[in-house]
């Protein structure tokens, strides 16, 4: 057997699912030297991958999960370990099946095809063994099927070591990684140590530990999953294969049932949350069965028994069938449910793909490697980015608190604007008391507790009575308030003050700095000092990697204010983009500043009532920034607006916040100032304006062009995307963003529904609409425009559809719901002429 | 017919004994737990025997809290009831065992009337002090047969099978005895989903007797050498055939 | 003075038996013997007196009887510790012996050294792991691992004094009423020279054909894990471990087989342990001295083929 190589281009570390497919992958990508390690034996070296369920329903909510589990069954099926069973998921409650009609409307998002609700006595009949009185109906999805992750693992490493390309080597420990100036430099390992400048830990539950070698993190925790397998079951005697029937999700009780051979495997996400520490997992040695196979325990399983018997009598009540295996099975589990993937913002070259599921793992594996080859991936995995989590989200206590939450959500009916409980209240504006005493309904951003609604709003209620929507189906009234509308009048009408704080900031100083902001920047940013400039970012093939703010500040001093979701992944790609000379550096100012927002036509009245500066039209021009004095606070005072209406972001050191927000909340006193909440800032003064949003309208996949968003010129200079961004220009787009109204909310009960968002655009006869580079159209943000008196959606269309006027359809909670294109492009609804930004 | 089946909660090693800091205990942090092997016949051997003449069954066991867990999993196998001399954790050895469960058997005697069988095992996994049935048994003073890998009752009295080489010895005694059983006696079930539930609603009577001194004291556990040399390969796949024949011919079995 | 109890098949010693003299020398005492029913010659075992219980009752096996005698004559001669080899029926007996007796038993020790109290050695789970512990006890009575510590050959003049133990019908209650003979064909585990024993990695109850093949061919015999026992795959007496059968042949091939302390405790007594396994990291491989890592459905059947063609 060769040894270890002393260099590689790349060393991979973990062969479960996803290390075996990112190396295979960066193979077929060109790279070679690519060395792939375990402490384990091959084929099954002990990692969470050895002991999956391996079954992989195809529809989630989220766009990105969804993308990559449809990639990886292809990938399972070009393998040939892809077996098809199709699967049911079953609702015992009302509410089940109203969330088993979301999922049909993902599917439809999404373009999962087939799919269908179905009847209890059809469930029957797919999965004779069911006790179907006990459900309301099923989701049936023909295309669920099971894998063989483990052999999936052996063929890639097989044709990546026949290609050349690949070199394994198991049972091979990693003791440490170096890391020099902030860059990967080698791992050593029980068998020798390899030099390599890029490393990726694909551990799984042991990558944390893995990373704190470099020090690094991974924030998962390793978490119980149960599982055990019952049988003989008669009806399965002689089975020809591992799966024959549908596999079969109980999802109000969080569990699985499936045919494995002669046996029925019940899984459960029911339990008690049972988290471990990665430090202390047992070795291969101490472990009974494999070191995540931890012994069962019954007392977390009594209900789960109870419950797959009400479904399952036949197989599950027959006294011959006995227990014959069960584990606590150990997976990963992140604060946010979503993988861990990227660059780590801690060490260069030092790469993840962690918390990662049989279910995505070779679809992730492929796009990590076009991330790592060629700096971006096909599928957008903004949610994933490893760079995304805020320095407390890396917390021990953080990733447990929220992994225990999230835990018993795996099947939950999670509405999109569901807040998390625990661990909250970490950040908090210097006026976050004034806020709470106005009844805030504090929903977080980025560890930031920020108002959502402030009930002391509710005599606008009154005031606005006509023109505020009352939603009365729950599911829509949910995480959401009226006052959001009210506020938005009073702010349209008079002035809204806005909590701000959650934005991530960031200087760029030094003589390097207008080169270093240049090239991110896809608008000129070599502008006057005191010129705010927003700019989308592109990513090298043109996709939208963000959206945010630059002013200049000095000379050589630029501040980049962004969103606090994606805030850290911006920060990590601006410091990426830092010149290699070290003529300039950036500075965190997030925790050191904090941000209101005024607006609306009062808003000038206001401030010039607290400051002797001149914040005239003349004076003070929309798009620029400075110095205002008011009382004895200095404050950067930026005319800008997210909102759509006259007024300023106003910057001001954390220390001093309190003093400014009540200066400005006296003397927006007698112009009827209302505090406004991010319900206002995010959606309807948004959504009324077009005004894009990244994670919704931007991202990789669309390009400035269909966003509407293209200047008339593109500047001299070089950027990130800009070969991409001149070709797009050059072409006819595939899609074009639309804003859209709705025209009937009435349900066929009568009760009015509005949209929330990610729902599919159909046409009136019902077709899906799919562009000519086969993305769908969905809808990417929903909200009232409670000034223009419309639901609002937006939708990239195809340019046969994206015509002012067209009548389309949207899909909503089972129903269809006509539509009509009311502008094709990025001209806002309300006030098309931006009068009063400039105003 | 009445029969108890006694019990005791091991840890499930793995391929390798770590032990604790102190060198007291295995460390089984890691670990599950099961009741020894050949306790599992004597649990399986009394279900049949119940199933097939009537009568009820006790399962009992001396452990910490945790051992409920194993009275459970016997139960769940079709024992009606358990008795659990719950312990602080630490180790009795086998006079001091046997000890509080005759003290609890004469117990449940004076209630419930006597019992026909008690099985044991014939020695723990862990300890393997080889002598809490044979002592069990002279207390109560009833005849023991220990070894055993076959039990018919006959009538009155109980045949018993002991493998030993070139067959079997077979022994006759009468009832009540007390019989320690080894793995091989049955091959046990495995619990079905409604005896496991069945087993959660059964009912566990604790009982807490206190600790005497141990006149076998434990000063400290070591794991033997020879664990981690490492195997010479002679070779990976069918390819390594002939070096494993030149290995057997060496080795003189060629 | 020190009490062996010593067994025999017609006045053959077994080596068990030979080992608890060697180890009961640690005393640092005199070395007594006790035979049932037949002399034996143990003149090259350090004994000084080989003491022959007669009595019409000890034709059959009846361990209460035996535990009496013992007990009798430890008391008779005040011994200071009565020591019997850690078999099946020295276990037994000991354990009787310690409950008429009220004294506490250590059993299956692999080391002693005298007291008060007694320090010693013993195995637990199998001999997989050792116990360190002191004995308190005016009587120690000790039963020795087997096949643990060597015989060491001590010649001494043993002479032999016969006497009638008084037994009790309770004694006898308890007594071998019929032999049983196994039955014949297949090699026994215990005796056979070569043991080809498979695992869960077998996988299937057909999947043991080409272990048989194997075995066939070697003259050996079949033996499995407690996984495919479990399984239903083999009988139990096909089972080597703890709760198996313990088995001490010149060469043992264990065919997918992780090495579970269980199984570990039924084989270290092999001389040569050949592992095939397709995980060169199973704990087996750190007890094995020879490995071929694969896959076993190829690697045995290539064995087997080797050999015939060797022939």
């Amino acid at each position: 057997m060769a040894g270890l190589p002393t260099s590689a281009r790349c060393v991979v570390i973990g062969c479960g699912i996803v290390g075996n497919s990112l190396a295979y992958h960066l193979g077929r990508l060109g790279w070679r030297d690519i060395v792939l390690l375990d402490k384990g034996p091959l084929p099954n070296p002990g990692g969470s991958t050895g002991h999956a369920s391996n079954f992989i329903y195809l529809v989630d909510h989220s766009k990105e999960m969804t993308a990559l589990t449809v990639e990886s069954v292809r990938q399972y099926r070009e393998m040939g370990v892809f077996t098809q069973s199709g699967g049911v998921e079953v609702a015992r409650t009302k509410e089940r099946m109203q969330e088993l009609t979301r999922r049909m409307v993902s599917a439809e998002s999404w373009g999962i095809e087939p799919v269908s609700l179905v009847t209890p006595a059809e469930v029957k009949q797919l999965v004779p063994y069911i006790e179907e009185s006990i459900i309301l109906g099923g989701f049936y999805t023909p295309g669920v099927g099971v894998v063989d992750s483990l052999r999936m693992g052996t063929l890639m490493r097989e044709q990546g070591q026949s290609s050349g390309a690949l070199h394994v080597s198991p049972k091979t420990e990693v003791v440490g990684i170096d890391v020099e100036h902030g860059r990967v430099r080698r791992v050593r390992t029980t068998q020798g140590d390899i030099e390599a400048e890029t490393v990726v830990i694909t551990c799984g539950v042991w990558s944390p530990r893995i990373a704190r070698m470099a020090g690094a993190h991974i924030p998962l925790t390793p978490a119980v999953h149960q599982m055990i397998d019952v049988g003989p079951v008669p009806r399965f005697k002689g089975a020809k294969s591992d799966i024959e029937h549908p596999i079969v999700r109980d999802m109000d009780t969080n569990m699985y049932e499936r045919q494995a051979g002669g046996d029925l495997e019940i899984g459960s996400y029911a339990h008690r949350p049972i988290l471990y520490d990665p430090e202390d997992m047992p070795s291969l040695e101490q472990a009974a069965l494999s070191p995540t196979e931890f012994p069962f325990t019954q007392g977390d399983f009594e209900l789960q028994m109870q419950h797959a018997l009400e479904l399952m009598p036949e197989i599950v009540g027959d006294e011959s069938v006995g227990v014959k295996y069960a584990i606590n099975g150990i997976l990963s589990l992140t604060p946010d449910g979503m993988p861990v993937l990227g660059e780590s913002p801690d060490v260069r070259g030092l790469w993840a793909a962690a918390a990662v599921w049989v279910k995505e793992g070779p679809g992730t594996g492929k796009a990590l490697a076009e991330w790592m080859v060629h700096g971006e991936s096909e599928i957008d995995l903004h949610s994933s980015d490893i760079a995304r989590f805020h320095e407390h989200q890396k917390t021990r206590a953080h990733v447990r608190a929220r992994a225990a939450e999230g835990f018993n959500k795996t099947y939950g009916i999670v509405h999109p604007s569901e807040q998390w409980a625990s661990n909250r209240g970490v950040r908090l504006a210097p006026f976050h008391e004034r806020e709470r005493e106005l009844g805030a309904t504090f929903f977080e951003a980025a560890g930031w507790e920020r108002p959502q609604w402030y009930e002391s709003n509710a005599p606008l209620l009154e005031e606005f009575r006509e023109r505020v929507t009352s939603r009365t189906a729950e599911w829509e009234s949910r995480w959401w308030s009226p006052l959001i509308n009210a506020e938005h009048l009073a702010m349209r009408e008079r002035a809204g003050i806005f909590d701000l704080s959650a934005f991530t900031i960031f200087d760029i100083v030094g003589p390097g700095a207008l080169q270093s902001v240049q090239c991110v920047a896809l608008r000129q940013v070599d502008a006057p000092v005191g010129r705010v400039v927003y700019t989308p970012v592109l990513s090298p093939n043109g996709g939208f990697k963000s959206d945010l703010t630059i002013i200049r500040l000095s000379e050589d001093r630029f501040r980049v204010v962004t969103g606090g979701a994606s805030g850290m992944s911006d920060r990590k790609w601006f410091h990426d983009h830092l010149p290699a000379d070290g003529s300039a550096q950036m500075a965190d100012m997030t925790s050191s500043m904090t941000t209101i927002g005024l607006w609306g036509p009062r808003a000038r009245a206001i401030l010039s009532s607290v400051t002797s500066d001149d914040v005239s039209n003349e004076g003070f021009k929309f798009g620029t920034c400075r110095i205002i004095e008011v009382d004895t606070l200095r404050v950067l005072a930026s005319r800008i607006s997210y909102v759509g209406d006259l007024g300023w972001e106003l910057y001001i050191t954390i220390d001093q916040g309190l003093k400014l927000w009540d200066a400005l909340w006296e003397a927006g006193k007698p112009h009827g100032l209302a505090p406004c909440g991010i319900g206002v800032y995010g959606t309807t003064g948004r959504l009324e304006k077009a005004y894009r949003a990244h994670g919704n309208e931007l991202e990789t996949e669309y390009n400035v062009i269909e966003a509407g968003m293209a200047a008339p010129r593109v500047k001299e200079e070089d950027f990130v995307g800009k070969a991409a961004h001149l070709r797009h220009r050059a072409e006819e787009p595939a899609a074009i963003l639309c804003t859209l109204t709705v025209d009937d909310h009435r349900s066929k009960s009568g009760e009015k529904r509005y949209m929330l968002g990610r729902e599919p655009i159909l046409t009136r006869e019902g077709k899906r609409i799919v562009d000519r580079l086969g993305r769908g159209s969905y809808v990417t943000s929903a909200g009232a425009g409670p000034s223009v008196g419309k639901h609002i959606l937006m939708a990239y269309l195809p340019p046969e559809h994206a015509v002012v006027g067209a009548g389309l359809a949207v899909d909503y909670m089972g129903e269809s719901y006509p539509v009509t294109v009311a502008v094709a492009g990025a001209t806002p609804l309300f006030d098309p002429e931006n009068l009063r930004i400039r105003a | 017919m009445r029969i108890l089946a006694c019990i005791k909660r091991v840890p499930i090693t793995g391929g390798r004994i770590v032990l604790t800091e102190d060198s007291r205990a295995i460390d089984t942090r890691h670990l599950g737990f099961t009741m020894s092997p050949h306790e599992e016949c004597g649990v399986e051997e009394s279900v049949r025997i119940i199933e097939a003449n009537g009568g009820d069954s006790v399962v009992i066991t001396l452990g910490p809290p945790e051992a409920v867990e194993q009275l459970r999993d016997a139960m769940a196998l079709g024992i009606d009831r358990a008795i659990h001399l719950q312990t602080d954790g630490q180790e009795w050895d086998g006079e001091t065992t046997a000890a509080a469960l005759t003290e609890a058997i004469r117990a449940d005697e004076a209630a419930s009337g006597p019992f026909d069988l008690v099985f044991f095992g014939n020695e723990s996994a862990d300890s393997g002090g080889f002598q809490v049935g044979a002592r069990v048994a002279f207390t109560l003073g009833r005849p023991c047969v220990t070894g055993l890998k076959r039990v018919a009752i006959e009538g009155a009295s109980v045949r018993c099978e002991q493998e030993v080489e070139g067959g079997r010895d077979v022994y006759v005694v009468p009832l009540p005895a007390v019989l320690t059983v080894k793995e091989g006696l049955n091959l046990p079930r495995y619990p079905s989903v409604p005896g496991r539930m069945r087993a959660s609603r059964k009912p566990v009577a604790v009982n807490t007797p206190s600790r005497p001194d141990s006149r076998l004291e434990l000063v400290r556990l070591v794991v033997p050498e020879g664990q981690g040399r490492r195997a010479e390969v002679l070779g990976s796949g069918a390819a390594a055939a002939p070096a494993v024949v030149e290995m057997l011919r060496r080795a003189g079995v060629l | 003075m020190v009490l062996v109890l010593v067994e025999q098949t017609d006045g053959k010693v077994a080596d068990p038996s030979l080992q608890a003299l060697t180890l009961a020398r640690s005393f640092a005492q005199p070395v007594d013997a006790l035979l049932m029913g037949t002399a034996a010659d143990l003149t090259q075992h350090g004994v000084s007196v080989a003491h022959v219980a007669e009595h019409v009752a000890l034709g059959s096996f009846a361990p209460d009887a035996w535990a009496a005698v013992l007990h009798q004559l430890a008391v008779s001669l005040n011994a200071s510790a009565v020591l019997a080899a850690g078999t099946e029926r020295g276990n037994e007996v000991m354990a009787r012996l310690s409950a008429r007796t009220g004294l506490p038993l250590a059993a299956n020790c692999i080391a002693v050294s005298p007291g008060p109290p007694v320090t010693l050695t013993r195995q637990r789970w199998g001999g997989s792991l050792l116990e360190e512990a002191r004995l308190n006890s005016e009587r120690p009575l000790i039963t020795v691992a087997p096949h643990v510590v060597p015989i060491e050959p001590a010649p001494m003049p043993a002479a032999i004094e016969r006497f009638a133990p008084e037994l009790t019908d309770s004694d006898l209650l308890v007594r071998v009423v019929e032999r049983v003979a196994a039955v014949g064909g297949g090699i026994s585990l215990t005796e056979a020279k070569v043991v080809v024993s498979g695992g869960r990695g077998v996988g299937s109850k057909e999947g043991f054909g080409m272990i048989e093949e194997l075995a066939g061919l070697l003259g050996a015999a079949v033996g499995c894990s407690r996984a495919v026992t479990s399984a239903g795959w083999r009988p139990h007496t096909d089972q080597v471990g703890q709760t198996g059968t313990k088995i001490a042949p010149e060469v043992y091939i264990a065919c997918g087989i992780s090495g579970a302390t269980q199984h570990m405790a039924g084989c270290k007594g092999a001389k040569r342990i050949l592992a095939i396994n397709s995980d060169a990291q199973a704990p087996i491989m750190l007890s094995a001295d020879y490995a071929v890592v694969g896959d076993l459905k190829e690697i045995v059947p290539a064995i087997s083929a080797e050999i015939r063609k060797s022939r």
